[in-house]
């Protein structure tokens, strides 16, 4: 068992450098069209924005192969973007068309892509947890080598699920790397308002998990710590519990006026912008370029454009179609 | 044809489907070494092993979920809820994700989990282990609800529930597990679309499910006696309820009294007697009347708990009230 921070940078190619930054933006750029869309009444319901956490998303999902399976939370555009699906899909679903990824029977907080392994976003806090336990028991089961990836907040840490499933995977050894994007907040309760242990990969230990911290501002160190979580899971040493320390730059949705924190917190924070951080460092390390930036800036813009333009033009489910997907109906 | 019990018979159905599909496991509180805490799985464990009869921690929400995401990665789970009450901690699980799924993936994902549940009154374990909730699960589009009362059902209705795509939950009566009855030789997979008729008859109907046909038939009994041709219906699955059964018998008898171990106050007792309403208002010849158990947590005391749960004369109180030449 070992608590520790990732001290040291990693190596990166500039070819991976440029394709976290690019992620990262495509991450960034899609929620700003996304907001600007809410605002136009062109999206309703929730909409919880991931803007100031990308780096969590995109460096841990680099650890994760296409066998893996992902189960994340309402707060997940970014984790299906880095898992690979389009965005032209993300948007029609948020506009509630039928070409959406959920055929617009979720919105923005359930994203689903068996084809991706991608098994959805969860909106009741810590309701993945056990999802997430019975997805690797089923990978243990049939002596199959994927490992599943269990993306939640510091706020479902309070949950009876949190401790249920961290005791269930350690006890059946399970495959499951548990990643805690603790922001700081559960919706507008600040983490020293609702744990009396605010280290929240401390409390791994008791049920024999193995745990870390890291910085998840620095895309690279969570890209390095969730290899080393995800290898001594494939590894055979049962369950690992990263704790990815970010901040939610946002409200917590579009309907929250943002009352329960300063702005002088939230600026403090911005200086840490997790894609500045790291379009600094390979500037500074002659890896990046304005000419870079604005390739990528134009590519990412062209694909957040069209995925707009797809959501506009496509159908939405006909309304004969509403019972369709229940399930539990008698079999003609 | 062989004798056994209902125990015996949900046994004989989770050995078959153990032994023909090794996607099958099960999963719960003591199901393993202990034997169930109403022995149901006892010596399964032996013959299939701790991955297969998995005993799991109290943590009712955890392993129900993970039946759900184990559905999910391609296996076929039983999940053993030990009584109704517990299964509130699962009902977050069942109710926002099995039964959500599907229809919230754009029907991307399935979940062929089958749930076991021990429901109903009877035995003196009062407020906390005794009540008949099937009737909320009943409520929720996504699943399928059923409630054996028969050994051949017990076993028939385990192995249908195992072809279902989606949830299916079995409440199985605690009082039953003890009962005897006859189970075919070449008993497989059962009807689960339909209620059955128990008892023909000609002057009322008596509907109901689970742990209380056996109440209906004895009434039935005692009603025939006094001259009284009572038709009995099993509602055998409570979602989807299969109305026509019911309509059909009460174009006949033209009177109804629904029995259902529920409080009445929004039972399922309530919804099958809309139905008949909706359905067959014209027929009748008196108001449907209710049988259910009176509106109190379940106490301890033998003599309080049989005032609160429906019995046989009550039963039969109210069927020859609906008769006029008989009340």
């Amino acid at each position: 068992m070992s608590v520790t921070t990732m001290p040291e940078r990693p190596p990166v190619t500039p070819e991976h450098a440029v394709f976290l930054l690019r992620e990262m933006l495509r991450i960034r750029r899609f929620e700003e069209k996304a907001a600007e869309m809410y605002s136009l009444g062109k999206i309703h319901g929730f909409l919880h924005l991931y803007i100031g956490e990308e780096a969590t998303g995109v460096g841990s999902m680099q650890a994760f192969t296409p066998d893996d399976a992902i189960v994340a939370t309402y707060r997940e555009h970014g984790h299906a973007l880095a898992r690979g699906m389009p965005a032209r899909v993300l948007m029609a679903e948020m506009y509630g068309k039928v070409t959406g990824c959920s055929h617009g029977h979720g919105g923005s907080m359930h994203f689903f892509d068996t084809n991706r392994r991608f098994y959805g976003g969860y909106a009741i806090v810590g309701g993945g947890l056990p999802i997430a336990i019975g997805l690797a028991l089923a990978d243990q089961m049939q002596n199959r080598q994927a490992i599943t990836a269990c993306y939640f907040g510091d706020g479902a840490v309070a949950e009876g699920e949190f401790h249920e499933s961290l005791n269930l995977a350690a006890l059946w050894k399970l495959p499951v790397v548990f990643l805690c994007e603790n922001n700081l907040y559960a919706m507008g309760t600040a983490l020293e308002r609702h744990q009396a242990q605010t280290d929240i990969s401390r409390k791994a230990a008791v049920y024999g998990l193995s745990a870390s911290a890291v910085d998840g501002m620095d895309v690279l160190a969570v890209e390095a710590a969730t290899r080393e979580a995800a290898a001594s899971v494939r590894g055979g040493k049962g369950p690992y519990l990263l704790e990815l320390r970010t901040y939610r730059f946002r409200a917590h949705s579009m309907a929250d006026p943002d009352l329960y924190r300063t702005k002088e917190e939230i600026a403090e924070w911005k200086k840490r912008d997790p894609i500045v951080l790291f379009q600094n460092r390979l500037r500074e390390s002659g890896m990046l370029t304005d000419e870079i930036v604005a390739r990528i800036e134009a590519e990412v813009g062209d694909e957040i454009g069209q995925a707009v333009q797809f959501a506009e033009e496509s159908p939405r489910e006909p309304v004969e179609d509403l019972l369709k997907e229940v399930g539990g109906q008698n079999r003609s | 044809m062989s004798k056994m019990t209902y125990r015996e018979a949900v046994r004989a159905a989770l050995r078959k489907a153990l032994h023909d599909d090794p996607r099958v496991f099960l999963m719960g509180e003591d199901v393993g070494r202990y034997g169930g805490a109403f022995a149901v799985s006892l010596g399964l464990l032996g013959e299939f092993g701790p991955e297969r009869i998995r005993d799991t921690p109290l943590s009712e929400s955890t392993f129900v979920g993970a039946g759900i995401g184990a559905a999910l990665g391609g296996m076929r789970p039983i999940v053993e809820i030990m009584t109704i009450n517990f299964s509130l901690l699962a009902l977050d699980q069942i109710l926002n994700n099995a039964a959500a799924l599907r229809h919230m993936s754009g029907g991307q994902l399935r979940v062929p989990m089958v749930v076991r549940v021990a429901t109903g009154g009877g035995r003196q374990l009062a407020a906390q282990h005794s009540h008949s909730l099937e009737g909320w699960y009943a409520h929720i589009p996504g699943i399928k609800v059923l409630t054996p009362a028969t050994v051949a059902d017990a076993y028939g209705m385990l192995l249908a529930a195992l072809g279902e795509p989606d949830p299916v939950f079995l409440f199985e009566h605690a009082t039953l597990y003890s009962l005897e009855g006859d189970l075919a030789e070449e008993a497989g997979p059962c009807d689960i679309s339909r209620g059955e008729v128990r008892r023909p008859g000609r002057d009322l109907t008596l509907i109901t499910y689970g742990g209380s046909l056996g109440k209906a038939l004895l009434a039935a009994e005692q009603l025939a006696a006094a001259g009284l041709e009572a038709e009995v219906i099993d509602l055998r699955t409570l979602r989807p309820l299969d109305a026509q059964t019911i309509v059909q018998s009460v174009r006949k008898t033209h009177r109804a009294v629904v029995i259902d171990e529920a409080w009445r106050t929004g039972s399922f007792a309530a919804e099958v007697s809309a139905q008949i309403m909706e359905n067959a208002f014209d027929d009748l010849d008196a108001p449907v009347a209710r049988v259910c158990s009176e509106e109190v947590p379940m106490p301890y005391a033998k003599h309080l708990e049989d005032a609160a749960l429906p019995q046989v004369d009550e039963i039969v109180a109210a069927a020859r009230e609906l008769v006029p030449r008989h009340g």
